[in-house]
C-alpha cells in the first residue's frame, strides 16, 4: 500500500512541476507558429511586397530591406563617408560632407522619412536626419543616391526630424540640445541654461525637384525636443513635436528632467507662422550653415555657405505655439490617418495619452489654459483629452497606424508591440518582442493611407536571437504579419548599425517611379568627363596632374602611364563608357590613402592620389565586370622629382624608346 | 496573247500591298533576340530598312570577347538601297492598279520572291561572315565554335541562346507576298473568260 501511495505522489509530483513549467513565461521561438516561415518566405528570384528604408543609427547610413523576407538590398551612404562606394572620398561627393564645421566624416541617422502627395507616401524621395552635426539630408529612390543634404543653424542634436508634411510642403526638425543661439555669446557658465538657452524648430522648405531651404526656424522656450509628426487632412498646417526636460535641467538629466509629472507635447501652427512672414515679423539673423547639392549632370557635388536665416520669436508671436501637457517625458509624438488623433508616449508613463485635434481646436477658441510656460499658452490636459490607454505596457515608445482604426504602440520596458482601437482606447492584442523594442513601421504608417499588412519592430538589445559576434551583438528587426485580428511574428533580420525610425512603401511605387539604370554618358557634363578613348589626355599643370582616363570592359585607357613625379599631386578623371545596366567599374591603385572609385556607367569620378615613393604603382579594377575583368589593369610609374621622364600614355602598344 | 484585266477586288488587295510595303518601311524588319541568365531582360538586335536598331552597343561590347567584327550601320551597303527598293516595289504595286494586267501581277511576284531570295542569301552571307570571321586575338576561343546566327529560327551559341525572327516589318513584306500571291491565283483560276 506505501508503495502504491509512492508512486502516486511520484505522479502528482510530475504533472504538477509540469503544470509549473506550463506557467512559465513562453520563450521566444514558442512565439513562432506553424506557418510563419511561409508569410516570410520570398522564393528565389521572387521579389519582395515592400521596400523598407531603416535608418542606419550611429552608422550614420541608410539601409535598404525588403519585406516580407529581410533581405539587405543596399547600404545608402548618407552623414559617413562609405569607401566602398568612394563617397566621401572621391572629389566629387567631399563637398556633400561639408558643414559649417568644415568637412564632418561621421554622423548618426535616427530617422526616415519618405516624400508624401496628400498625405500619401508617392516613392520620389526618402529622407534622414544627421542627429550630431544637424542636417536633413534628401534621397532620390531613381538612384538610391543622397542628393542633397542641409544643416540647420541654431540647432544641437537633431532628434526631432526629419518629419514631414502631408504635401512635401516642409521637412521639420526640433532640436533636441537647446542651445544659445548661433549669433549670440555662447560663451556662458552652462548652469544659465534657463537664461540662454534656446530650442529651435526649423522649417525646412522642399522644392518640386527638391532644393531644400529653411524657411523659417522658431525660436522656443530652452527644453528638449524628442519626436514629431505633421498634422494631416484637417490638422494639415499643424505640426506636434513632443518635448521633455520642461525642467531646464543642464546636468544628470535621467534625475532632473524626470521630476515632473508632465512635460509637454507642442502644438505649432505652421500656417500661422506662414502669415507672421508675411506680415514681416520674422527676423532674419546671421547664421552660417552649409547647403550642398550633388548635380547628376556633372556627378558633383557643390557646398554653399549660406549666411542668414528667418527667425520668428515664439514668445512675442501668439497664437503659432501651445503646449499640451503629456506624461512624463513624452518620447513618441504621432498623428493617426485621419489627423484626429495625436498619441503622445510617455516614457516612464504606464498610461498611453491620446488627444483630439477638434478639443484642440476647441481649447484654444475657449482659451481653456492653465497658463504659461515661458510665453507660451498650456491647455488644459482634459480640454485637449480624447482619452487614455488604460494599462497598456510599460514605458510607450511609438505608434503606427494600420488605416483601420487600429494604433500599434512599442513597449520598451515591457517588451512588447500592443495593438488598440484608436477611438474606444481598448486593448485589442499584444504580442513580445525580443527585447526592448524602440522605433516600429508600418508601410505607410504614418501617412493617410497605410499599407497594414506587415509590422516591423526595431529591436535595442538582441542577446539570444542570433549566434554571438563577441561583446558587439547584431542589431535586429522582427516582422509580424498584422493582416489577421492577432498580430504573428513571423521573422527576425539582423539590421545595421542600430536601426531608430524606419519606413516602407509596397515595391511597385519604387520600382516603377523612373528607376536610372544607368547614366546616359552623351549628358555626362562633368568638367573632365572622356566620351571616348580617342579623348584620354594626361596634363601636367605645375605639380598638378589630370589623368583623363575611361574604362570599359575591360580594360582601362590608357594603361600605361609614365612622367609622374615625386611630389606631384595626381588626379584620376575616370569615365565609365559603359551605357548597360549593372556594369559599374571599380578603380584602385596602390598606396592610395583615401579609397576606391566606383564608378556606374555614364559616370565621372575622380580619385586624387599622391604618390610617397618612387617606383611602379599597379591600378586594376575592383568590381568584377567581366570575364576579363582580371584582366582589366595597368601601371603608373612614378620617376624622382626633377626627373626628365616625360609625360606618356598610352593602351595596347609599348611605349616609344624615348621614354626607356 | 490574251490581255487579262484584273479584278477590282485585286486591285483593291494590291493598294493594301502597296501600303505594307510603305509602312515596312517605319518598323524592324527583322529581329536577332539574344537570351542569357545574366541578361533575363533580354538583347534584340533589330533590323530596319535602313539601320541596325535594338541593344547594338551593348552587342559589339559581347561580342569582343569572341573576336566577332562590331556592327555598324555605315558597313552594310543594303541599309543604303533597301529603302529605295521597298519604295520601288511600292511604287511597281501602285503602278500595277493602273496597268491592271494579271501577267504584270504575275511577274511582279515572281520578280518580289527572286528579291525574298536574294535577300536571304544575303542575310545568311553576312551572318556567314559575322559568325566566322573572327579576330584570331580574341580573348575566348572555342575549338571549332563559329557563331554564324540562324537565318530563321533558334541557335544556341554558346552561352547566348539566339531567335532569328521577322520583326513587324519582316510581317508586313512576308502578307505583301501572300497577298501577291492570292491575287495571282485568283486572276488565273477563277477569272478566265474576262478578256479585254
Amino acid at each position: 500500500m506505501n508503495k502504491d501511495i509512492f508512486v502516486k505522489a511520484i505522479i502528482a509530483l510530475v504533472i504538477g512541476s509540469a503544470l509549473l513549467t506550463s506557467c512559465k513565461p513562453k520563450n521566444s521561438s514558442d512565439a513562432v507558429s506553424g506557418d510563419a516561415a511561409q508569410k516570410a518566405y520570398v522564393a528565389p528570384g521572387k521579389y519582395d511586397e515592400f521596400y523598407n528604408f531603416v535608418s542606419g543609427g550611429f552608422s550614420g547610413q541608410m539601409s535598404v530591406y525588403g519585406v516580407p523576407s529581410g533581405r539587405l538590398f543596399r547600404v545608402i551612404p548618407v552623414f559617413s563617408v562609405d569607401p566602398e562606394k568612394g563617397y566621401g572620398y572621391n572629389e566629387e561627393t567631399k563637398p556633400m560632407l561639408n558643414t559649417s564645421h568644415g568637412f564632418v566624416p561621421w554622423d548618426d541617422l535616427h530617422h526616415t522619412e519618405m516624400s508624401q502627395t496628400n498625405g500619401e507616401v508617392d516613392g520620389r524621395w526618402v529622407f534622414g536626419n544627421a542627429n550630431n552635426t544637424p542636417r536633413i539630408a534628401r534621397i532620390d529612390l531613381k538612384t538610391f543616391t543622397t542628393k542633397e543634404i542641409i544643416e540647420l543653424p541654431n540647432s544641437a542634436g537633431n532628434h526631432s526630424s526629419p518629419f514631414i508634411t502631408e504635401n512635401t510642403e516642409y521637412v521639420v526638425a526640433g532640436t533636441r540640445f537647446s542651445v544659445p543661439a548661433d549669433n549670440s555669446n555662447g560663451d556662458v557658465p552652462i548652469n544659465t541654461y534657463k537664461q540662454n538657452f534656446k530650442g529651435h524648430l526649423s522649417f525646412v522648405k522642399v522644392g518640386k525637384e527638391g532644393d531644400m531651404s529653411i524657411a523659417f526656424q522658431i525660436q522656443c522656450p530652452g527644453v528638449n525636443f524628442d519626436l514629431s509628426h505633421a498634422g494631416k487632412g484637417k490638422s494639415h498646417g499643424w505640426m506636434f513635436f513632443s518635448c521633455y526636460n520642461t525642467e531646464q535641467a543642464n546636468t544628470l538629466l535621467e534625475v532632473n528632467a524626470s521630476q515632473k509629472d508632465k512635460d509637454f507635447i507642442m502644438a505649432v501652427n505652421w500656417k500661422k507662422a506662414e502669415e507672421y512672414i508675411k506680415a514681416g515679423k520674422g527676423k532674419m539673423t546671421p547664421a552660417k550653415y552649409a547647403h550642398n547639392v550633388y548635380n547628376e549632370s556633372t556627378h558633383s557635388a557643390t557646398s554653399e555657405m549660406k549666411t542668414q536665416v528667418l527667425v520668428l520669436d515664439s514668445k512675442e508671436l501668439k497664437d503659432i505655439c501651445y503646449m499640451i501637457p503629456c506624461p512624463k517625458s513624452p518620447h513618441g509624438c504621432d498623428v493617426d490617418p485621419t489627423g484626429e488623433y495625436i498619441v503622445g508616449s510617455g516614457k516612464l508613463a504606464a498610461l498611453i495619452p491620446v488627444f483630439s485635434f477638434d478639443k484642440l481646436q476647441n481649447a484654444i477658441k475657449n482659451k481653456q489654459f492653465e497658463g504659461e510656460y515661458d510665453g507660451i499658452p498650456v491647455i488644459k490636459y482634459e480640454a485637449a483629452l480624447h482619452g487614455e490607454v488604460q494599462k497598456p505596457g510599460l514605458g510607450p515608445l511609438h505608434t503606427e497606424f494600420d488605416g483601420k482604426g487600429n494604433a500599434y504602440t512599442t513597449f520598451f520596458v515591457s517588451s512588447e508591440v500592443v495593438k488598440w482601437d484608436i477611438k474606444s482606447l481598448q486593448v485589442l492584442d499584444r504580442v513580445p518582442t525580443y527585447y526592448s523594442v524602440g522605433h516600429l513601421c508600418i508601410p505607410g504608417g504614418d501617412s493617410k493611407k497605410p499599407f497594414g499588412k506587415y509590422l516591423i519592430a526595431y529591436n535595442k538589445i538582441t542577446k539570444d536571437r542570433y549566434l554571438p559576434t563577441g561583446p558587439e551583438l547584431c542589431q535586429s528587426a522582427q516582422i509580424y504579419d498584422i493582416s489577421g485580428d492577432k498580430m504573428q511574428l513571423i521573422l527576425d533580420f539582423p539590421t545595421i548599425g542600430e536601426p531608430h525610425y524606419a519606413q516602407a512603401a509596397p515595391a511597385d511605387l519604387i520600382r516603377n517611379n523612373g528607376q536610372l539604370k544607368f547614366y546616359k554618358l552623351a549628358d555626362n557634363k562633368h568638367p573632365f568627363v572622356t566620351k571616348g578613348e580617342k579623348e584620354t589626355k594626361v596634363v601636367r599643370s605645375g605639380k598638378r596632374v589630370d589623368i583623363s582616363m575611361t574604362c570599359i570592359r575591360s580594360h582601362f585607357s590608357p594603361d600605361n602611364i609614365e612622367g609622374i613625379k615625386m611630389g606631384d599631386e595626381v588626379y584620376f578623371h575616370i569615365t565609365n563608357l559603359e551605357q548597360d545596366w549593372d556594369v559599374p567599374h571599380g578603380f584602385s591603385i596602390k598606396g592610395a590613402n583615401n579609397a576606391e572609385l566606383l564608378i556606374m556607367p555614364g559616370e565621372t569620378a575622380t580619385l586624387k592620389w599622391t604618390p610617397d615613393k618612387v617606383g611602379m604603382y599597379p591600378f586594376y579594377c575592383t568590381d568584377f565586370c567581366s570575364a576579363l575583368h582580371q584582366e582589366m589593369q595597368g601601371y603608373l610609374r612614378v620617376s624622382p622629382a626633377g626627373s626628365t621622364v616625360p609625360i606618356t600614355f598610352s593602351l595596347g602598344t609599348n611605349l616609344s624608346s624615348a621614354t626607356k | 496573247m490574251k490581255k487579262v484585266k484584273i479584278s477590282i477586288i485585286s486591285k483593291g488587295l494590291l493598294l493594301v500591298v502597296m501600303l505594307l510595303f510603305i509602312g515596312s518601311l517605319f518598323v524592324p524588319m527583322w529581329r536577332i533576340e539574344l537570351a542569357a541568365p545574366q541578361y533575363p531582360e533580354g538583347l534584340v538586335l533589330q533590323l530596319y530598312a535602313n539601320k541596325i536598331g535594338g541593344d547594338v552597343e551593348i552587342i559589339n561590347g559581347l561580342n569582343h570577347y569572341i573576336g566577332m567584327s562590331t556592327l555598324h550601320t555605315e558597313n552594310f551597303f543594303e541599309f543604303k538601297i533597301l529603302s529605295y527598293i521597298v519604295v520601288g516595289f511600292a511604287l511597281l504595286s501602285l503602278l500595277l492598279i493602273f496597268i491592271a494586267k494579271r501577267k504584270a501581277v504575275r511577274t511582279f511576284f515572281i520578280f518580289y520572291m527572286l528579291f525574298v531570295v536574294l535577300a536571304a542569301i544575303d542575310f545568311y552571307r553576312w551572318n556567314y561572315e559575322y559568325g566566322h570571321n573572327l579576330n584570331p586575338n580574341a580573348a575566348i576561343k572555342v575549338p571549332g565554335m563559329s557563331y554564324q546566327p540562324p537565318l530563321v529560327g533558334y541557335k544556341q551559341l554558346l552561352n547566348f541562346g539566339a531567335y532569328s525572327i521577322p520583326d513587324t516589318g519582316g510581317w508586313m513584306l512576308t502578307a505583301a507576298g501572300i497577298l501577291l500571291f492570292f491575287i495571282v491565283i485568283k486572276e488565273y483560276k477563277f477569272n478566265k473568260s474576262e478578256t479585254v
